[in-house]
């Protein structure tokens, strides 16, 4: 057999997903003009899919924030944290994220993904059990391939599942580590966190939740969804990313457990690796601080997510189950999402298009990121542009495309 | 030489009949056991009923786990014990975790991700969930 011999199913899918001409994964920004536009295949196009809910990529205060780091302290640290790696800024940047969620600890990891990585694996250990929800990002189901723990899913977003398989442990010993997302990537939906705390609670339980799509989004001070739901003091564990609000990109975690210093000297994923280069740890401490002091960001981001979730549910798409940052479009099948993914950038807009095994219980999205800085016009605009693609495709039950096909 | 008895339990509505084989003094025994259970029916009822769950016929649990498999079988093939999960039919990996899923909430069990990844037969599946059943 030979090395990519496996992958043959895999080959003939993605050769499906190139059939337009374009390949999906493998699209250039030739030009990014701003948080909402940029050059592909020499033409303008309006970006709602890009995570960048504020807007902050091109944020001055932290655009100036990162080019002045860089005067001062250089283009990349060239060491792990462990090492050579750790300037006053990476610790400055701990304690403020720290201070922002009220918690004694923090640890800045160089990607999002690698914290979740490197703390669930780390954590949950020979012996204990971790518990995972079904929709689990990739980087969470990475950590249950490195880790010595049993692992377990649970049916997404419900506490009830969880709770069975709490209970099934029965008095087997080792800890209870309950793996959580504040927002779902893929549909937008968020967790019924209280719910979930509630549970694992009753079993004794630790609780890691990750605020990658909700921190700025969710809350009163934009920490995400442990704070709008009101568990803040009890989430053992919080992560996020500084890839998506804030513009950059790195990991976080925070957390009050009183050893939680050790992890620094435990987790591979935070030792073996080059920190955070002095610009990205800039901008990302400026970024913080415009989270704080606008919330209106937050209100503009709503209220887009309302403008486009209530202009494409009028016009009969069946979207994930309730308003966020990612809404997720539903279509039938992969070719059709494909074909939708294609005329969309036809017609100079550019979405993800996410398809199985990518996408929970076999679904074929188009995935769109709104934007504070989106215009009513450009969401209202792409409300449009989708409805005529949808009734080409013939995915909008649409009478006045019959009527007027009738007639003729 | 040996000797043997057949007892019946009665429980809710259901019957299970047991053929003990054993020397005498064994059975009396057996019999004194099964005395008890009689007298002390209230208690037995809920032990009789967890070994009616535990105790999943294999029959019952290949019957469920094809009833599970059947969106994904390809052609008139039928799935049998020997069926390769992964490979005999479309299903990704995705799909099977999901499934799995299913069958440990009929089954009231969990079977870990790391386990799931050693079953690559409905056989071997089966297997799983019996000893999984047993050991509750």
């Amino acid at each position: 057999m030979g090395l990519f011999d496996r992958y043959a199913g895999l080959l003939e899918a993605y050769r499906d997903v190139r059939t337009t001409g374009y390949d999906p994964f493998q699209i250039r920004m030739e030009r990014v003009l701003s948080p909402t536009e940029a050059i592909i295949n020499g033409r303008k196009m309006l970006l709602v899919g890009t995570n960048n809910y504020f807007g902050l990529t091109f944020d001055p205060s932290c655009m100036e924030a990162a080019i002045e780091a860089i005067r001062a302290e250089g283009t990349g640290t060239t060491g792990s944290r462990i090492a050579n790696g750790s300037y006053t800024e990476h610790v400055a940047l701990e304690q403020e994220i720290a201070e922002f969620y009220g918690k004694k600890h923090c640890m800045v990891f160089t990607t999002g993904y690698q914290a979740n990585l490197g703390l669930i694996s780390t954590l949950a250990g020979e012996g204990d059990q971790l518990l995972i929800d079904a929709d689990s990002h990739a980087s969470i189901y990475d950590a249950c391939k490195m880790t010595q723990a049993e692992v377990v899913r649970f049916k997404h977003n419900d506490p009830s599942s969880l709770e069975a398989r709490l209970r099934r442990l029965g008095d087997r010993p080792g800890n209870r580590v309950v793996v959580l997302e504040g927002i779902y990537s893929m549909l937008g939906d968020s967790a019924p966190l209280r719910e979930f705390i509630d549970v694992c609670k009753k079993y004794g339980a630790y609780v890691i939740v990750d605020e990658a799509h909700s921190l700025g989004a969710l809350g009163d001070n934009g920490r995400g969804l442990c704070e709008s739901t009101g568990v803040i003091d009890d989430c053992h564990f919080i992560v996020g990313t500084f890839s998506k609000t804030l513009g950059a990109i790195g990991g976080y975690c925070v957390s009050d457990e009183p050893d939680f210093d050790i992890l620094r000297v435990t987790v591979r994923s935070y030792m073996f690796t080059a920190s955070l280069p002095p610009s990205i740890v800039a901008s990302v401490r400026q970024a913080l601080k415009v989270v704080k002091a606008k919330p209106e960001l937050r209100t503009q981001l709503w209220s887009n997510v309302a403008t486009l979730y209530e202009g494409l549910a009028a016009k009969g798409f069946k979207l994930g189950p309730e308003h966020g940052p990612v809404v997720g479009v539903h279509l039938p099948d992969r070719m059709t999402a494909i074909g939708f993914w294609r005329a969309m950038l036809d017609a100079g807009i550019y979405v993800n298009v996410a398809v199985p095994p990518a996408t929970p219980n076999g679904v074929s999205l188009l995935r769109c990121s709104v934007c504070a800085v989106h215009t009513k016009e450009q969401l209202e605009h792409m409300i449009e542009v989708m409805t005529g693609i949808g009734r080409q495709l013939g995915v909008l039950d649409d009478r006045t495309l019959r009527v007027v096909g009738g007639a003729r | 030489m040996k000797h043997g008895v057949t007892i019946c339990h009665f429980t809710r509505n259901r019957c299970f009949w047991h053929k003990v084989t054993a020397h005498p003094r064994a059975l009396e025994s057996v019999l004194r056991t099964a005395h008890q259970m009689i007298v002390e029916t209230d208690g037995m009822t809920d032990t009789l009923e967890r070994a009616r769950v535990s105790g999943q016929s294999r029959g019952e649990v290949i019957r469920e786990i094809c009833r599970h498999l059947a969106p994904f079988q390809t052609g008139e093939r039928p799935i049998t014990g020997g069926t390769v999960i992964a490979k005999d039919l479309t299903i990704d990996s995705l799909a099977i975790m999901d499934m799995v899923m299913e069958l440990e909430d009929h089954f009231d069990i969990s079977i870990p991700m790391n386990v799931v990844a050693e079953i690559h037969t409905v056989d071997q599946l089966a297997d799983t969930i019996q000893k999984l059943c047993a050991r509750r």
